[in-house]
This record gives structure tokens, sequence and C-alpha cells, in this order.
């Protein structure tokens, strides 16, 4: 009987730990992802009285913007709200298009697949974590479009993702529909892994790998895109015989490492290029005319400043950094004038992150941009708005305020491209994603959770527990 | 003495194989001219220390700003640079830097002198490992940081940061105080130490207790050198009082703590987290230390403790993202605000080792947009950091006798976009020439 009672008390008490478990999971969901409450409905929403940024056609004063199905639907002063609509007064306030950041790692919960030099069968929209508080913070800086690539440890590193920051959605909710595949392709030194002594953790080194020069690199490149040509003539070869009719034929082994190289060969993937010294870049550039495919963009091109010539003869991209450098030896020639020099040379350039932190001011990089090279406000908002939209290739529905265009918005308390503003809302598809009030208003609610779940007994320190904690089973989950 | 000879070579030695060494990476930095007497005039003077001067007059001589105001006759035979249009700012002060110290931190180690070997080298010298030429300290100061403090890192006394001036050609040319204040990196509670040798502490320890019992060797192994360092200090008073006493044996390390311990050098101790800090200041105030807190991230959770034991903060992380996932998205952006509204004393730095200091501008207006008032964003980056590390007789205000380290812009100074138009550091015009103007003349109209 004792021990009988013994082990009831223990379920019970068991079971009382899980229930607690449950709760403080549920809630601690609830507080990490902050922003799965906020997002409202798409109904019709007016924003009046604004200064807007259209980024393409000009600054207008005192003008409202009517959002209806989640595009803009009217611009203009004095616009009559629909019956229903949310009516948002903007008088003071700055309405700009949401800020597309064309390069970063954002809720990716791997980078790289670091094995092989050549892994373009693996993409990261597989490893998407739709949950990363992140977003949060990016819709906070008025983010709404990124893509978030491969990192730069393989010559090839995969398909990347251009997604929405639709925050409390799953990750595929968050794809950007139509937009453009992509590939990421990386040079230089994080290829090469000439720091790899620096990268891995002490007491560990990384094998070397293949290739380990810039000449390697250019022999794994044309290596590559031959395997793909040849792979391409057979797949050709093979559809015009079912085209004329041939039975019976043995189909090509389906091969996902050459297949998203066909598709840059063709021309409906987009080649996207990490690349930070000229001479690398270069190589690349006169590879893909070889191949008879073009560079989309040059990712960082931190030097390209001094091939400016070449990448808009070539028609590349390029998305650099506003002012990054002397981190390692390959960026010791970056300068902030590099945007502003390319796109007097007619290169459609932006200005991307690479980072979690820096993509929450990419206003203020771009405002660095009138400083270093003499940028007019437009072409400085530019950089992180409709330019990032052609390197996507979405620009017929995302970066700048335009009739029929995607609603992602982001309305500011003051001139975006000062460091002095933050932002109150941000919009993606007419949807608010981040509202600054609401999330105040939150806040207090959210201390009090806090420290409920902190004086909870299974968040004590063991000796100041109150019940004995169970042994979580081992094996079987 | 024999000893002390040959130490005194082998500093020259390691003196003389420096000078190649910093030239490796080219020289970047134009030197600045000579000291004159210059006249600023119809400027818009933001002094800091008072009202704004709408149109105005400054007048530097010998180094210094020798008068300052709305009616100020210019002495005959000045330089005079007419400001229409311009406003003129005391010259910014970056207080977290390691510039000079480290120009290409991966890739590159010969270019990096930011750390000794070992724990404790309280007589290793910023002044020693600065390279002049660095083109970090370019870069910095075309957007008004004048001057900065430059400290090494690593270990747990890391060694002495120096005070700054961003011109000249040599680091006796730049220093302002090549001794101003002691690092020391106190081991983190609950974790081994900092960076990567924490980290590893933590993953080799099988327990807490562990890891703390390393803490607790650590910090006695840092009291009993403070000790010694005292004793020393002592004895060596009381040779110099009485010379029939045995000679004490000379010793550089404790030599150099000797000001530290009778509180007359700061010290800077790295702390972010809450009870690091609160450790920190304990630590201080149980060995009678000034300290300063470096980081001081979650300084805004104890306003209180801070304002009560006075001690003052420079924040490094007002950029950095948020730790915890459930923290305000603002919550590091916000921290300034918090620590003015306690009344803690702070300055804002860029937190950068040095090609980033540049940011230093933006960051205090970060700190604006998110709830800390204008002005208090600018004294953050001029006066206070100049306060904390008593100097501000020298920095931080457009006041007559003060040193001449003065910004001159086409507008609002922490804005990005805003040109700096000239610069003057000690009282010398700087050419606003960097490596990166170089490199965009060299290239910028390239067909």
């Amino acid at each position: 009987m004792r021990r009988l009672s013994t082990i009831r008390s223990f379920e019970d008490s068991m079971k009382k730990t899980i229930r607690l478990a449950a709760t403080l999971m549920a809630a601690a969901s609830v507080l990490s992802a902050q922003a799965k409450t906020v997002a409202t409905g798409p109904g019709a929403t007016l924003i009046t009285n604004a200064t807007v940024l259209t980024v393409t056609k000009g600054t207008l004063k005192n003008t409202d913007v009517l959002i209806q199905n989640g595009k803009i639907a009217q611009i203009g002063p004095h616009l009559v709200a629909p019956a229903g609509a949310t009516v948002i007064d903007a008088t003071g306030k700055f309405l700009m298009p949401g800020i597309i950041d064309p390069h970063t790692h954002l809720m990716s919960d791997a980078v790289n697949e670091g094995s092989l030099s050549v892994t373009s069968m693996v993409r990261i929209q597989d490893v998407l974590n739709p949950t990363a508080v992140n977003i949060y913070r990016e819709l906070a800086g008025g983010v709404t479009t990124v893509t978030i690539l491969h990192g730069s440890a393989n010559t090839i590193g995969g398909q990347n993702a251009t997604v929405k920051l639709k925050y409390g959605g799953s990750a595929s909710d968050m794809l950007f529909p139509g937009a453009p595949p992509t590939l990421k392709f990386a040079l230089g030194e994080n290829v090469t892994r000439k720091n790899s002594s620096q990268i891995a953790m002490p007491g560990q080194t990384v094998a070397r790998r293949y290739p380990a020069s810039r000449m390697g690199q250019e022999e794994v490149l044309r290596d590559a895109f031959t395997r793909a040509r040849d792979y391409k003539a057979t797949i050709d070869e093979y559809k015009a015989r079912v085209a004329k009719g041939e039975k019976n034929l043995v189909p090509p082994r389906r091969d996902l490492e050459l297949e998203p190289l066909v598709e840059v060969l063709e021309g409906t993937r987009l080649a996207r290029v990490h690349g930070y010294r000229a001479d690398e870049m270069l190589m690349m550039l006169n590879l893909a005319d070889d191949f008879g495919f073009k560079v989309k963009a040059l990712e960082h091109g931190l030097e390209g400043y001094k091939i400016a010539s070449e990448i808009a003869k070539h028609g590349a991209d390029v998305t650099s950094f506003a002012d990054s450098w002397s981190y390692k030896i390959e960026a010791y020639d970056a300068i902030p004038y590099n945007a502003a020099i390319l796109m007097r040379h007619g290169v459609v350039t932006t200005l991307n992150s690479d980072s979690d932190e820096r993509g929450r001011r990419l206003n203020i990089d771009a405002a660095k941009l009138m400083r270093y090279g003499g940028l007019t406000e437009d072409e400085a908002l530019a950089t992180i708005t409709i330019n990032g939209a052609k390197t996507l290739g979405v620009q017929d529905k995302v970066g700048s305020i335009e009739v029929g265009k995607d609603a992602d918005l982001s309305l500011w308390n003051n001139h975006p491209l000062s460091v002095y503003a933050n932002v109150d809302k941000t919009f993606i598809d007419g949807k608010e994603y981040f509202d600054r009030q609401k999330d105040i208003a939150q806040r207090d609610q959210k201390a009090r959770e806090r420290a409920e779940l902190e004086k909870a007994d299974a968040n004590q320190a063991p000796a100041n527990r109150r019940a004995v904690q169970p042994v979580l089973p081992q094996e079987e989950r | 003495m024999r000893t002390n000879r040959i130490v005194g070579t082998a500093g020259i030695l390691t003196m003389l194989a420096a000078l190649p060494a910093a030239a490796q990476l080219g020289s970047f930095n134009p030197p600045p001219g000579p000291q004159k007497t210059f006249a600023l005039t119809n400027a818009r003077i933001v002094p800091v220390s008072g009202p704004e001067i709408a149109s105005g007059t400054i007048v530097i001589s010998a180094g210094r700003i020798l008068a300052v105001g709305a009616s100020v006759t210019v002495p005959a035979g000045a330089q005079v640079i007419d400001g229409t249009g311009l406003r003129v700012y005391p010259g910014m002060m970056d207080a977290g830097t390691s510039i000079g110290l480290s120009e290409i931190g991966q890739g590159a180690n010969a270019t990096v002198d930011v750390s000794e070997v070992g724990s404790f080298n309280p007589n290793a010298q910023a002044f020693f490992g600065l390279n002049p030429q660095s083109a970090h300290i370019g870069v910095a100061r075309v957007v008004g940081i004048t001057h900065v403090v430059s400290r090494p890192t690593g270990g747990i006394l890391s060694g002495q940061a120096a005070l700054l001036n961003l011109a000249g050609s040599t680091a006796p040319q730049m220093a302002v105080n090549r001794n101003l204040a002691m690092v020391i990196e106190l081991p983190r509670s609950g974790f081994g130490g900092r960076g990567f040798g924490g980290f590893q502490a933590a993953q080799n320890a099988s327990n807490t207790q562990d890891v703390n019992r390393t803490r607790t060797r650590q910090l006695d192994s840092l009291r009993a050198l403070l000790k010694d360092a005292e004793a020393y200090g002592k004895t060596m008073d009381a040779y110099a009082r009485d010379k029939t006493l045995p000679r004490p044996k000379q010793d550089v390390v404790l030599a150099s703590l000797v000001p530290t311990v009778r509180g007359q050098m700061p010290v800077l101790m790295v702390a972010d987290r809450a009870t690091d800090i609160k450790e920190a200041v304990g630590f201080a105030e149980e060995n009678k230390l000034r300290v300063i807190i470096v980081g001081g991230r979650d300084a805004w959770q104890i306003t209180a403790f801070l304002k009560d034991h006075d001690v003052p903060v420079l924040i490094t992380s007002v950029m950095d993202l948020p730790t915890r996932e459930d923290d305000p998205y603002d919550v590091n952006y916000g921290a300034p605000a918090k620590l003015a509204q306690g009344g803690v004393r702070f300055a804002i730095t860029s937190g950068d080792a040095g090609s980033e200091a540049r940011n230093l501008p933006y960051t205090a207006g970060m700190a604006a947009a998110f709830g800390l008032s204008k002005d208090d964003a600018l004294k953050s980056v001029t006066l206070w950091p100049a306060q904390i590390f008593g100097v501000a007789d020298k920095f931080g205000t457009i006041e007559a006798g003060k040193i001449a380290n003065l910004v001159i812009t086409d507008g609002d100074l922490l804005e990005a976009k805003t040109n700096t138009k000239y610069l003057f550091i000690d009282g010398r015009l700087v050419p606003l020439d960097t490596k990166h103007t170089d490199l965009n003349d060299k290239f910028k109209d390239r067909p």
C-alpha cells in the first residue's frame, strides 16, 4: 500500500509538473513571438496627411495613401476612406516603401553546407525558422522584404530564399510569391579558407579543402558550369527526341547539383556572387560571359568601384555595405564611396546588412551615402528600396510607393534618413506587422508575465525548489 | 641594474622593429598643419557648455581656444576661416576604442597588437602598440572624433589605456595621457571568463561550481597582485624618505600598478550584465579602486545602485541586438535615456576596436531617437566622457582655455548625411584626406 501511494503521489506530482511545464512553454512562446498578436486584418486602411517618400516619383507632402486588398489603391490629397476602413493620421510623419535588404542570414538555422565546395543542391528554404525574434526586430527597423542567402564558405553555396517578413506565419507563408529563384556563389578568403584557423574553435583545425586559392576557385566554377552545360545538352537532346515522338526512351538521371546551374545558364535562376576583390569579381564576370549567362548581383562587391565600368558593361547589380571595412584583408580597400561610384557608372546598387543587427538601421546606412559620394535623398533611399527590388527581380511588386504595388510600407516619426527617426508602423501586403505604440503598451504585461515565470518552481535554483523534480526520460520522446 | 639595462636594450630593439612593421600597410594620415592663430568667423557655435551662439567667432592660438563669443575681435595676423552657413562643435571623444592597436582583425595577425600573453599585464601600454599611421585614425577623425581612449584588451589585467588626440605622426605627438587608465576584465560570474577563453572554460568545466572556483582563484590572484603593488609603493616611499634602508628591488610590473591602487589612476572594468557590473563595483570598492564601467549593457537595470555608488559608465552596446528573446526590441537603443533618467553619469562610445569608430555620432543619434534628449546625446560624446576621465578642463566644450579640438560641419553633428568642412585637433588644421578619399579620387572617374 505504502509503495502504491508513493507511486501515485509521484505520478500526481509528475502530472502537475508536466502541466506546469506546458503552461510555462505556452507562456514562453507568447513572450518570444512578440508580433503574433500584432498583425491585423487586410481590410482597407487610409493613411492620411503623410509626407510620402515614393522613391520613384518624388516626395509628396500632405498626401494620403489608401490601402485596399493588400495593395496600394490610391495616392493623393484628401482621399475618402471607404466604409469600415482604418484611418491612420500621419500628420508630421513620413511614409516610405518597406525597406528591402537583399542580403541577410536572418531566420536561417543553417547557412553553410561546408563539406563540399559545390553545394548547389541545398536550399535555404528548408532551414527557415519563422519564429526567430530577429524578424520582429527587423520589422521594427522598417524592413519588409529580404533575401536570405547561404554563407560564403563554398564556391557554390546553394539556393537562397526571398521572403516577406510576415512574422507569425509559417516559413512557406513568408516566401515571396513569384520572386525569381537564386543561387549563391562565393569568391575570396572565405572560400579558400585562409582565415579558417580563426574561424575554427580553439583546439580545432579546419581541414584544407579544394579550392585553397583564387586559381582553384576559377577552376571549380569552370568545371561546374562545364558539367552543367553537358547535363543540359543531355536533357535537351532527350526532350527533342521525345518531342519527335520517340518511344521507350530512358530519361536522363535527375542531377540535383547541376539542375540549378542549368537554370542559371538558361537565365531562370539568378546568380548572386559574393566577392570582395576587384580581380575575383572580374574573373566571375568573364567566366559568366564565356558561358553566356548574366551575374545578377555581386554581393558586397567592396572593390566594385575599381571595376565599375566592367560591372556596368556586364549588367550586374551590386549589393554593398555602406561603410564596413578593414575587418579582414580583402576588406581593407573597401570605401564608403563604393555605392556612389557604382551608381554614377550606371550600376544598380543597393545596401545590404548581412547582419540581423545592421538590418535594423539600413536607413542610417543609406544616409551615409549622402555624405560619402553626394547621393541625393531619393538616390540614397533607392539603395534600400527600389534598387533592391530590381536586384531581387520583384520591382513590379515592391520597392516604391505606386498605385498597384503591394502595400509594403513603413511609417516613421521623422525623416527616415535622419538618425533621430524611428519606425511607428510597418505594413506588409496592407497588414500591420509592427506598431511601436502597441509594442510599448504590451511591455508591462510582459514584465509581469516574466516575473511570474521566474517565480515558478521549475525556474528556481535546485536548492530553492519546493517539489522534487522528476527525472525526465532519456531516450523515448 | 644590469637586468634593467638588458630590458632597456630589448625595448629599443622592439621599437626599431616596430617602425617598418607600422608602415607595412601604408601611411594614410596626412600630418596636421602648424599651431597658428586662427579665427573662425560668422559661424553658428554649439559650445555644449551653454546656449548656442547664432553667429560668432572663435579664436584659436598655440593649440588652445583663446576666445569664443558673438562679438570677439579677430587678432591681427590670424588665419581667418569664414564659417558662414557652418556650425562649430567641440570635437567628439570616443572613450571605448582600441584604435591604432589593431588594423585588420582577421587574417593579418601581424597588424594586431591589442592583447598581451598571460592574464596580468598592468605594464602593457596601449601607447606602445599605437600605429599612428593606422588608416582607422584618419577615417574616424573626419566625422569629428578628435580624441579617443584606446585600450588594450584580454586577460584579466589587460594593461593601460591612453588618451590620444587623433592627429600627429608619432605616438608622443598624439598622446595627451599615455597612462590614462588601467583596464581590468574581471572574469564573469557564472562563466570562466570572457570571449573564447571563457567559453572554453565553461565548456571544459563539469559544473558551475568548477567555473566559480576558477573565477574565485583568478580574483584572489588579482587581489594579491594589488596588495603587492600597495606594499611595493609603501616600500619605495619609505626608501625615498630614508636612504639608509635596504634598497628595494625595482619591479616594473608592481610599479605600474601603484597609481591604480592609490586611486590616482582610474580603472576601466569591463562588464555588461547587471550582476557583473555589481561584482566589478564591489571588487573596486573592496580594493579602493576608482572604477569606470566599460560595456554597461544592462546598467539601465541598476541605475539606483550606480548612482548611489557614483560609478560612471562608458556604454558600448547601444547598437547591439537585445540579448534576451523577450527584451523589448529597443532595449539597447533606449538604455542611455534610462541612465540619464536615473542620474547615472555615462558616455556613449562606438564600442568598436577602430575601423567602425566613425559610427559614434550615429550611435549617439540612435539613443536620441529612443528617448535621450538631443542635447544629452551631444554631451554623451563630448563633455561627459571628458568629465568621467577628469579632463573636462581640456576637452568637451568650446570654452576659452581648452584644447582647440573643433569640428566644423554643414549640419547637425550627429546626422549621417552631415559633411565635415574643417577639423582642428590640438589647434592644428587637419587635412580631411583619408585612405578612403585617396581611393575615391583614384578610381571615381576611371572610364
